[in-house]
């Protein structure tokens, strides 16, 4: 499979032009191309006031704008209206709101949520305060051989009790796209809410809500381009409809008096207050971005990347890579150990050779006692990252073990 | 700076052969460091007579930087009375923070200085974001210790 055009798509990005750097980070957060930045100064220059407000042309044109980024979203993730986008601060705010305003209300003692053992703590402590408020049980699809989860107790785990199935659509650790549409399927026949943590899926994989079997999905702007402050809920209107708010104030209301209010239709609803209206033109910008270039070539980009790199690695003596061996079902996400140096001794180590990796428990710390590590080092590929970054993340990992005498 | 000097083999001694790290039966005082952004563990216990610390046990786990700076300091601190070893910490700190050898009270040809071994963390003063690292033994020790008296 072809690589994208790395050297078109790097001018893009000011960052790499300030000194040679291999940046293999991008699951934390993605590097922002001008075309965003422009768009955000374009906008806040002169296109700029506040939505929902105008009388006069200048807040009727930035409402236009910021309507249509939803409209924009919705055509990205194949929704059906509109009224399915509810934009929120992030992946992380999103998952809190379904788990206040419809875990909260809905779930009795011993009813049942389900993760998976790989989630990030965004997908796990909403869960777990929520099991708490309601005498719910919070249980595990547990991870089984070759870093894949373990299907085999599904029927037990997703049956008439579970209320909630929150599940990763691709693991911000290991790496490894889980087999949604087994357990989605299961949610679905349970009556329970699905939910898809997207945060690194949709960046990185064309995802089609019209077919992936969830009834919601979030994902954060910044790790696709976008800017921090701003993502996406994406919820069947049936889910919105049974979603009470959990933020109260200006532009969420339909009518108020001076003791009652009612509220607005879905999603204005759950927005309440001045929205993140230049992150949405950012948020616009970058799907414009991610779109050009196209989301399967992304994806085949990535998978080239991390067979390339699996590969590479498999070369270094004394690493050792926590997840999937083969690109099958798995993303741009590569976490490794080398011998008995800690991972942040090895990041230390590469920032000296200019390779920006993560070190540490990626907020995943019970996914980090299942690997029997206390962290890991984690580089992960986006759109603009080349074979060379992966030459140079090779040759500093050498380094590290000859300067620890592990090789 | 080359990363020869960050990881010195005396730090590396440290990290792989800490000293000091079987547990106190009845320790005096006792306390728990966490660095929660990276995640390293530092326990430490002190057995006290008087000023005096008698005895030490320090373990955890962490980063070679974290690990070997607790390893160091108990050598460093046994036997030694809180006043002798506020003197060392507050040498620690200056080392740590400072802009340059002299001003870090370093100097390479005085045997027997008071940092003995603790110098070869000198170079962590060049990689701010691992200061803390270094630092993390110290502050439990301190909490450790607690107020004299």
């Amino acid at each position: 499979m072809p690589l994208l055009d790395t050297t078109a798509i790097r001018a893009d990005f000011p960052v790499f032009e300030d000194r040679g750097l291999h940046f293999l980070d991008s699951a934390a957060s993605s590097q922002k191309p001008r075309q965003v930045i422009e768009a955000m100064a374009e906008f806040m220059a002169h296109g700029y006031a506040n939505v929902n407000r105008g009388a006069y042309r200048l807040s009727v044109s930035a409402t236009e704008r910021y309507e249509a980024v939803r409209d924009k979203v919705a055509a990205f993730l194949g929704a059906s209206s509109s009224d399915e986008i509810v934009f929120v601060r992030g992946a992380t705010t999103g998952i809190n709101l379904l788990a206040h305003g419809w875990g909260s209300l809905r779930l009795r003692p011993d009813d049942r949520i389900v993760v998976t053992e790989m989630e990030h703590h965004a997908n796990l402590v909403p869960w777990q305060m929520l099991a708490r408020r309601t005498g719910a049980r919070l249980e595990f699809i547990p991870l089984g051989e070759d870093y894949r989860l373990d299907l085999r107790d599904l029927d037990r785990l997703i049956d008439g009790d579970t209320k909630i199935v929150a599940v990763t659509g691709m693991s911000n650790v290991l790496g490894t796209i889980p087999q949604l549409e087994v357990i989605l399927t299961a949610a679905r026949s349970a009556g329970a809410l699905s939910i898809v943590d997207g945060a690194q899926l949709v960046p990185h994989q064309p995802v089609d809500v019209s077919r992936l079997g969830a009834d919601a999905l979030v994902f954060s702007a910044h790790k696709m381009c976008g800017p921090t402050g701003i993502g996406v809920l994406w919820a069947r209107p049936e889910r919105l409809e049974e979603l009470e708010p959990i933020e109260y104030g200006g532009d969420m209301i339909s009518n108020v008096s001076r003791y009652t209010a009612t509220w607005a239709p879905i999603p204005h609803r759950f927005e309440a207050g001045t929205p993140p209206i230049i992150e949405a033109i950012g948020l616009g910008a970058a799907i414009d971005y991610v779109e050009k270039i196209g989301r399967q070539a992304i994806a085949d980009h990535d998978t080239e990347l991390t067979r390339y790199a699996l590969e590479a690695l498999a070369e270094v003596p004394e690493l050792e890579i926590h997840g999937p061996a083969d690109t099958a079902s798995r993303g741009g996400v590569i976490s490794f150990t080398m011998a008995d140096i800690h991972p942040h001794d090895l990041a230390t180590i590469l920032d000296q050779h200019d390779v920006a990796v993560r070190a540490g428990h990626h907020c995943a710390k019970p996914l980090m006692e299942i690997l029997s590590v206390p962290a890991t080092a984690r580089a992960s590929f986006y759109l603009y990252n080349t074979i060379e970054d992966i030459d140079a993340l090779v040759a500093a990992l050498r380094n590290a073990g000859e300067l620890f005498g592990v090789i | 700076m080359a990363l020869e000097d960050l990881y010195r083999d005396v730090i590396l001694d440290h990290y792989r052969n800490p000293r000091h790290r079987q547990p106190l039966d009845a320790p005096d005082r006792r306390a728990e460091g966490v660095n929660p952004l990276c995640g390293d563990e530092v326990t430490v216990e002190l057995k006290l007579e008087g000023d005096t610390v008698t005895d030490v046990a320090v373990h955890g786990q962490g980063c070679s930087i974290s690990q070997s700076s607790a390893s160091m300091m108990s050598e460093a601190i046994k036997g030694k009375t809180r006043a002798e070893i506020a003197a060392i910490a507050e040498r620690f700190h200056a080392m740590m923070t400072a802009e340059d050898e002299t001003a870090a009270g370093l100097d390479p040809s005085r045997p027997g200085s008071v940092l003995g071994d603790l110098e070869a963390l000198q170079g962590v003063r060049r990689y701010p974001v691992r200061i803390k690292c270094a630092s993390l033994p110290w502050k439990t020790l301190e909490d450790a210790l607690g107020p004299a008296g």
